[in-house]
């Protein structure tokens, strides 16, 4: 399968990965290689079979619904590149 | 050259014991290496203060009872969050990450005494298989044949290269499509892959959930047994982390594997497979069955659609999980223009910060995952992966107990050989070992000869769920059979 420009283009906005205009021809090549390879799936028989969610048969632990961490703001911050007043900074979202 | 640095963990281990050697003196021999290794470009961030202190605290620890890896100096990939000491999964999107957090396979470690050397190379995201994706730039493979530099594999290429040129004891690898047993084949040393399961990823970056599991790497297989052994065990934090108990592997390695059912699974017979990776093969298989194991031949039939289905399922988690660097809470955040608002930001951030091949994977991702495409592409893989695993799961019904391969369809190759190649041909290299990932399985890579260049080869042999012990023991029975001694000759 072949894969254009713009669906190129759309892949990346919705990666929210910036690729300038003179880039996405070369990204669709590549796409359009690993989607050839990936293509092969399509000789396999699946019917019936069911997507595999977990690879060991293990049923997720359950425990306690209690407060088991937090009141760390200061370690949560600390590597952020913009903290301000205990919060993440970030450009104004809201109109 | 340090003799002290070429120990392997049991001799060290046995040494101090006996109080012949320190862990400062380990641990300062194993600097002294480092920083006459930089060429090699293995460690990234070194970490000498804190190995002295850890080293000293170790030594007054030491005694008989002192645990296994008390006072060994290790190498940790930079995949694994370390409290206080920048842990980037080489990438420029977390420059001057600094975890306020340890890992809990590194806490493990370090609670049983163990010393860390510093931060080793990796690919980006441990997506690579050259260690040529690394933001740090690539890692040389100590071994060569002539002028060429040489890369070490990947992932876990900055591991590989400093077991392999005694910088280190051992260190700690990660494997999601076969970045511990790939550059373990290169470089001429062991590299185990665990169960799914049994060591805890809690702390370390993710780059694919499903398919990732830490292990070590390491001079020999007895080394394998004792380092695994600290690094598994459950943990609440990782709910994948399974409540079974640990053995005492090294305690399994009798080398006795009489009886023991060895599979031979035709559909790894590739076609163009070099004739050195085949004869290899061949006398591994020889060696297993001189030790009294029964050889069968076996057939997966799924083998072919391995890598296809890994390159949906890795690239789609992939991009999951790395949704969460957007230059807000860590990491890296790009200079904006007027007028840039939230989405510009989380654009120039990632464009900035990611390399090509993580943006590549992270896109694909993206794709396979989009409405309109989920159906054909994700969940055609996840059903494939079904049938991939149950391929194996009727080969052990069967009787088999362990499956003998080559771990890489070549020897090293040169840095650079593959920039013009089309992003395929660099996914081939995992073609063996990626099919564990996907069934969950433990793998562990032996080396086993030497090619025509005398670069190292390696075999691997996959396991039952849960078998590390018996997984070991068949490898240690390999080992010993293929007498594998050689070391690059110190170049650097």
């Amino acid at each position: 399968m072949s894969i254009d420009t713009e669906t190129a283009r759309r892949v990346a906005k919705l990666a929210r990965i910036k690729v300038d205009d003179t880039a996405l021809p070369a990204l669709a090549q590549e796409f359009s290689a690993i989607m050839g390879f990936i293509e092969q799936l399509n000789e396999v028989d699946v019917d019936g079979v069911e997507p595999m969610t977990s690879v060991t048969p293990q049923r997720l632990k359950r425990r306690e619904d209690v407060v088991t961490d937090g009141s760390q703001q200061e370690a949560v911050l600390k590597n952020a590149p913009d903290a301000r007043e205990g919060f993440f900074a970030v450009p104004k979202v809201v109109e | 050259m340090s003799e002290l640095s070429k120990l392997t963990i049991a001799a060290a281990r046995d040494a101090m014991r006996k109080g012949d050697v320190t862990s400062v003196e380990l641990t300062q021999a194993c600097l002294g290496e480092i920083d006459k290794a930089d060429i090699l470009g293995a460690f990234v961030h070194k970490t000498p203060e804190i190995a002295l202190d850890m080293a000293k605290a170790a030594d007054a620890r030491k005694g008989a009872d002192a645990p296994s890896m008390n006072g060994i100096p290790l190498g940790i990939k930079d995949l694994f969050c370390t409290k206080g000491v920048a842990s980037q999964a080489a990438s420029g999107i977390l420059e001057g990450f600094k975890p306020e957090y340890e890992s809990t396979v590194t806490t493990q470690l370090f609670e049983a005494g163990s010393v860390m050397l510093g931060k080793l190379n990796m690919d980006e995201f441990a997506m690579g298989s050259s260690n040529e994706t690394s933001v740090y730039g690539p890692v040389v493979n100590p071994w060569r044949s002539d002028d060429r530099e040489l890369t070490p594999g990947g992932s876990s290429g900055g591991s590989a290269s400093a077991v392999a040129a005694d910088l280190c004891l051992a260190a700690t690898g990660t494997d999601t499509g076969g970045s511990i047993r790939q550059p373990a084949a290169f470089t001429g040393i062991t590299g185990i892959k665990p169960t799914y399961g049994r060591v805890s990823r809690w702390g370390v970056v993710a780059f694919a959930s499903s398919l990732d599991q830490a292990g070590p790497m390491t001079k020999d297989v007895r080394d394998a047994a004792i380092m695994l052994e600290t690094m598994c065990g459950h943990d609440p934090k990782d709910s994948t982390s399974a409540d079974l108990a640990v053995p005492d592997f090294e305690a399994m390695l009798t080398g006795d594997i009489k009886g023991k059912v060895i599979g031979i699974p035709k559909e790894y017979r590739m076609d163009g497979m070099p004739n050195e990776i085949e004869q290899l093969w061949a006398s591994g298989t020889a060696m297993l069955k001189d030790a009294g194991a029964e050889i069968r031949d076996i057939s997966l039939p799924h083998t072919k659609y391995a890598l296809p289905a890994y390159y949906v399922i890795a690239p789609a988690e992939a991009s999951s999980n790395l949704a969460r660097y957007d230059g807000v809470r860590f990491g890296h955040r790009a200079k904006m223009a007027q007028g840039d608002g939230i989405t510009e930001m989380y654009e120039k951030t990632r464009a900035e910060g990611f390399g090509a091949e993580v943006k590549r994977r992270v896109m694909v991702g993206t794709y396979v995952l989009s409405a309109g495409f989920y159906d054909a592409y994700y969940n055609r893989a996840r059903k494939v992966r079904t049938l991939i695993k149950q391929d194996f799961e009727a080969v052990f019904a069967d009787g088999i107990d362990a499956i003998l391969t080559p771990a890489t369809p070549s020897a090293a190759f040169g840095l650079g050989e593959m920039a013009d190649a089309d992003p395929i041909q660099m996914y081939l290299n995992d073609v063996f070992t990626v099919t564990v990932n996907l069934a969950g399985l433990p793998g562990i890579s032996v080396p086993a000869g030497l090619d025509k260049d005398g670069l190292p080869l390696g075999l691997q042999l996959i396991g039952r769920p849960w078998e590390e012990g018996d997984l070991l023991n068949t490898a240690y029975a390999l080992e010993q059979a293929a007498g594998f001694v050689a070391k690059p000759n110190h170049w650097w």
